[in-house]
């Protein structure tokens, strides 16, 4: 999989952070990815397309440990690892932003940010002080200036603000991989532009993203590099600079299906 | 390496919030349905207003002292059931259960020559109540059955088990002073005064000391007028309460108690770790699964708090009536709690309620039933006024959450 990541410009020196190997997942009879490969280095925007159905939820729940992998292996920090449960994934430092968020409505952002982590202080108390602070810095160092108060209950917050609350939640935890499932998909414009800029930093401030898309406008805006899945196999991964909106769609929806590895170097050529 | 490496600081960060600016957000928070404790505020000065008005003695000292020991009970297995309603579900067995409670104590404390001593008794009733909630708190969420289900069951079963263990008696009797002193015995004057001087100092200094620590850290802090107000109109309350129940027989024990659980709970609730998980769990139970939180364990343990605490309301109930009868824990110990719990301001969807909500629902629920029992009315007139005011406050809280629908605070 070395081919694409010598001329990335984003890309630091080195092989990709987390690297997948001819993984494979059936459920019972059905057999959702076959043999993918799939690569994403640290500083790199990476989208991940395909139509309904092409096993892109599979694939990043297993990357997050929610699904064990049949076959192939998980490499990260060029380390085979094995990621069995969502705890494995979050101590190596990738954090899933699930579409539906993950947030309850009934608490504030800090509370929100801190769900499951939080800072227990002497006698049992939980030390706000220390978790308002870092919170409010963690959503100053990803620019996002639209949220006013951290106090205030996240059903207060529009759909824009709560998924930048939820990526401030991902990236608190000196992650390393964040994994963006449809951030946009239920946003209007204006919230849209705030997203995609998030996106845009994230991938600045040297994490890897992973983000998965239908709208391909997004994904043309903010991706480095593009890998499309057809029916569980990858059938193209594409550089941003060098290919264009129909050449993807022309994968997505026809892309030659074959186990043989390789056949991506067609496309990129 | 962080990866979200904030910059640093400025200097100019967000100080001290106006007072205006607190006002306005006050005003905007009233207006968004996020009503907090005015309408229950406002229907404490009508409730006494219309009392006052239709019998002299509702406002005086004897009958202040007789309201609270008339509450506790309903406040302690209202502060209790809250533990359910903040997951969104609910505990139908609470009344019988206060009831095995009661029984267990006065049987165990009976002078037949092995009685134990009260404080044994009284950790063995408790005790007993965290197994009885943890075993409805395992079936429902090991076995899946739905709370609504197993409590019913519960109410029944526990109501069997008052009747067994009061055997053919039919009463049993109180007869230990320590178990009859808690809702019958007062403070003396000065130590009342003590403690509610004690209690000021401890919530002036925690307020001093959250305030000093967020200018430390440059968070925003609450106007200095405000927290001067918050202190003064604790120390303006218990003041109150001191002096006036002092002009009669005193501040009764059981209030102590009660103010305690109160404190206590809130601590949890609001501080601590466990509290937080509880919210998380009402609001968005999948979210908490999600963040690592395990959600069977905090709920299993919400139930055993609902039933001891419904134990300890029994447990007040009996050192009220000094005795115990067939009837220990029917109708009212399973009505008004749950009633007064909603009516504080407590959803019954889960994510939204407090401990004040449950104490200040109960004196609700507790004056309407000592005013009308001052005006002679039947129990029948009692039951369907007392209907009427719980569904006016689900109906203020429905339209309140209209307003925070309408204001996307939902």
């Amino acid at each position: 999989m070395s081919e694409g990541s010598g001329g990335r410009q984003t890309a630091p020196p080195g092989g990709p952070l987390l690297e997948l190997r001819k993984v494979s997942k059936s459920f019972g009879a059905v057999q959702v990815l076959y043999d993918v490969d799939f690569h994403v280095s640290a500083g790199e925007v990476m989208a991940l397309v395909g139509d309904n159905g092409a096993g892109k939820s599979t694939l990043i729940k297993c990357i997050a440990g929610i699904h064990p992998i049949d076959g192939g292996e998980i490499v990260f920090d060029s380390k085979p690892v094995n990621v069995s449960g969502p705890k494995d994934a979050a101590d190596l430092g990738i954090e899933v932003v699930y579409q539906d968020l993950a947030l309850a409505d009934n608490l504030d952002v800090v509370q929100n940010m801190y769900l499951g982590r939080e800072q227990v202080g002497s006698l049992l108390r939980l030390d706000e002080t220390a978790m308002e602070k870092r919170a409010s810095e963690t959503l100053k160092g990803l620019s996002v200036t639209t949220i006013s108060s951290v106090r205030q209950t996240v059903a207060g917050l529009s759909g824009g603000q709560r998924q930048s609350v939820a990526v401030a939640k991902a990236v608190m935890w000196n992650s390393r991989v964040v994994i963006l499932d449809e951030p946009t998909a239920a946003l209007g414009v204006a919230q849209t532009r705030q997203v995609l800029d998030l996106v845009k930093r994230l991938g600045e401030q040297g994490l890897a993203v992973i983000l998965i898309s239908h709208n391909l406008h997004d994904v043309f805006e903010v991706a480095d590099t593009i890998t499309v899945l057809r029916l569980g196999q990858n059938v193209a991964e594409f550089k941003r600079s060098e290919t264009n909106p129909q050449k993807v769609v022309e994968a997505i929806t026809a892309g030659t299906l074959s186990e043989v590895p390789g056949q991506d170097t067609e496309v990129l050529a | 390496m962080s990866a979200a490496a904030p910059p640093a600081v400025e200097a100019s960060a967000p100080a001290t919030e106006t007072l205006s600016a607190y006002a306005r957000r006050w005003w905007s928070n009233v207006r968004g349905g996020e009503l907090g404790s005015l309408p229950i505020i406002i229907g404490l000065v009508v409730i006494a207003v219309i009392f006052q008005v239709q019998n002299d003695r509702f406002l005086t000292a004897g009958n202040f002292v007789n309201l609270i020991v008339q509450t506790a009970p309903y406040a302690v297995i209202a502060m209790g059931v809250t533990f359910a309603l903040l997951l969104g579900e609910i505990d139908l067995s609470i009344g019988f259960v206060s009831g095995v409670g009661g029984v267990l104590t006065a049987i165990l404390l009976t002078p037949d020559g092995n009685e134990l001593p009260a404080a044994v008794v009284i950790a063995i009733a408790v005790a007993a109540g965290l197994a009885i909630g943890t075993l409805h708190g395992l079936i429902i969420t090991k076995v899946g059955v739905p709370s609504f289900v197993v409590t019913l069951a519960g109410l029944l079963a526990w109501n069997g088990v008052v009747l067994l263990l009061i055997g053919s008696k039919g009463t049993v009797i109180l007869q230990n002073d320590f178990v009859i002193g808690i809702a019958n015995d007062f403070l003396p004057p000065a130590t009342a005064w003590l403690l509610a001087l004690v209690c000021v100092a401890l919530y002036a200094a925690t307020q001093l000391v959250r305030l000093r620590s967020r200018r430390t850290a440059r968070l925003e802090t609450d106007p200095p007028l405000i927290v001067a107000l918050r202190i003064a109109g604790l120390a303006v309350v218990l003041a109150v309460i001191v002096a006036v129940a002092n002009q009669d027989r005193g501040v009764p024990y059981v209030g102590l108690l009660v103010a305690a659980l109160f404190v206590g709970w809130t601590f949890v609730l609001n501080r601590t770790q466990f509290g937080r998980h509880i919210y998380a769990v009402g609001g968005n139970a999948e979210a908490a699964r999600r963040a690592g939180i395990d959600v069977d364990r905090v709920r299993i343990a919400c139930f055993a708090i609902v039933s001891a605490m419904a134990v300890l309301g029994g447990l007040i109930l009996a050192s009220r009536l000094r005795s115990v009868d067939t009837n220990t824990g029917g109708g009212q110990a399973l009505l008004y709690p749950i009633a007064a719990a909603v009516i504080g301001g407590t959803s019954l969807f889960g994510g939204r309620g407090t401990m004040k909500a449950a104490l200040l629902g109960a004196v609700v629920m507790l004056s309407i039933d000592n005013g009308l029992g001052l005006l002679g009315l039947s129990s029948g007139t009692k039951f369907v006024l007392t209907g009427a005011v719980l569904l006016l406050a689900v109906t203020v809280d429905s339209i309140s959450r209209r307003g925070r629908e309408a204001s996307g605070r939902a």
